[in-house]
């Protein structure tokens, strides 16, 4: 419940965004990301709601960081991003360095 | 800071880890550390991180899980508006967790109406699909309590309504430093709630009690570099807060998302699970919101009635105050196990003992 996960704005319509988890497409509010969000940028997502927006220069890093963390478990990515089960989805990981 | 930080590069954690035992050396006593979240937990347990600490170092998990300080009655309240025909979505983790009497997933295996959400939001979309009533168990901290705040502010339809479990950590940092049996020398605070509080909430901790606090990210390097940040403090013999999360934290925190808990939720005295009663800790909704309280809208019975035996041998309260350790508990990995479990730090993925059972439990120092 506590492990933000970073995904790209792909979509936004008022409130409602859609937002891609490597590859995995959710909807995400953004209700209380606290900045103006546009397509392209990157939040870090708790529970379907956006709660920061993740600055430019740190997005890589942050990427990275959490393809590794899910490399080995990509189901748990998929539980983090509130995907039901892993028969429809193929996480597209980075994998470890 | 951060740039030279590189998840699992083993030569930044073999030098963190060296830092470490210098820092020990220089404090020559032993120091615990607690923490205050699953999810950290989750990566000091996967990682073994404990197996890298230098001798006299531990770190300990505090009250981290909010499914687990989740109080009792608040799950019989869910409970019993699922078995009076309302319509009960709450978070998976609290799916499971036992009543007086009964979890949720009992109630919903004798007929009731209960589901699982992911989000607030999709509690209200529930909300909008059906005709009864649907209530949210809304449980978690800071960082789910905005979005419940959010959904609030939007006008959900009138037959939505919040039960609201939500907790607010800071004070029962408080009372855990206050305990007799806790020796706590300095807290790694949670990333993800600091991100909504801001980490200057923690100015006033660190000079009423006179210890280091350090807000912690969640890989393992980020997990070493808070725990050494914290020595540097203590090795110093000074109290202080520093921010080793900064790709995620500010001092100020998400203003916007303050803002909508505020203009929400109330804080008031009650129960964590185990643990205290706690003054100012749990939100409830505040008088401009009372149309959606659940506590407002329906007559909700209290359970009467003994709790299960085994219940009373359940140790999560001392568990999550930090002062036992699950394997210290008979029940543990037995009686109690993921699948059947009695206490609920053994049903949430961020349960002290589910994860001790799920890595192989605290490594031999």
């Amino acid at each position: 419940m506590c492990l933000g996960v970073p995904g790209e704005i792909r979509e936004i319509d008022g409130q409602e965004a859609v937002a891609d988890f490597w590859g995995v497409e959710r909807r995400v509010r953004l209700d209380v990301v606290g900045d103006a969000v546009e397509v392209g940028d990157y939040v870090l997502n708790h529970a379907g709601f956006a709660i920061r927006k993740i600055p430019d220069h740190e997005v890589e890093e942050t990427m990275a960081i959490y393809e590794s963390l899910f490399a080995d478990d990509p189901d748990e990515a998929l539980e983090e991003i509130g995907s039901q089960g892993s028969e429809t989805a193929e996480l597209e990981l980075g994998g470890d360095e | 800071m951060s740039e030279d930080l590189k998840f699992r590069d083993p030569d930044a954690a073999e030098e963190l880890a060296a830092d470490l035992e210098e820092l020990m050396d220089r404090i020559d006593d032993p120091v615990e550390i607690m923490h205050v979240c699953g999810s950290h937990e989750q990566v000091i347990a996967k990682f073994g991180l404990r197996s890298m600490l230098p001798e006299g170092l531990s770190i300990t998990m505090g009250p981290g899980c909010p499914v687990c300080v989740t109080d009792m009655p608040e799950v019989d309240e869910a409970v019993a508006l699922a078995e009076d025909g309302k319509v009960v979505a709450t978070y998976g983790d609290m799916f499971r967790v036992p009543g007086t009497r009964k979890s949720l997933a009992d109630a919903k295996a004798a007929g009731a109406s209960v589901e699982v959400v992911y989000s607030a939001s999709e509690a209200v979309d529930l909300a909008a699909e059906r005709d009864e009533e649907v209530v949210f168990f809304a449980t978690g901290f800071e960082t789910t309590a905005a979005p419940t705040a959010a959904i609030l502010q939007t006008g959900p339809p009138e037959n939505f309504s919040v039960l609201s479990a939500h907790k607010y950590v800071p004070p029962a940092m408080e009372v855990v430093a206050e305990m007799p049996d806790t020796d706590v020398d300095g807290f790694l605070a949670a990333g993800h709630a600091a991100t909504i509080t801001g980490y200057g909430l923690f100015e006033e901790f660190v000079d009423g009690y006179d210890l280091p606090v350090v807000v912690g990210g969640f890989e393992p390097i980020d997990v070493l570099y808070g725990l050494r940040k914290l020595l540097e403090f203590l090795a110093e013999g000074e109290d202080g807060l520093a921010n080793a999360y900064p790709r995620c934290v500010t001092r100020e925190g998400n203003e916007a998302a303050m803002d909508a808990i505020r203009e929400v939720f109330d804080l008031t005295a009650g129960e964590w699970r185990g643990i205290a009663d706690i003054p100012d800790a749990n939100f409830v909704l505040s008088d401009a919101y009372a149309e959606y309280d659940a506590r407002e809208r329906f007559d909700i019975e209290p359970v009467e009635g003994d709790v299960d035996p085994l219940t009373e041998q359940c140790l999560c309260g001392d568990i999550m105050a930090g002062t036992t350790s699950p394997e210290e508990c008979d029940l543990f990995g037995d009686e109690c196990t993921p699948s059947n479990p009695v206490g609920a730090c053994m049903v949430s993925d961020e349960g002290t003992c589910k994860i001790h059972l799920e890595y192989g439990g605290r490594p031999d120092l």
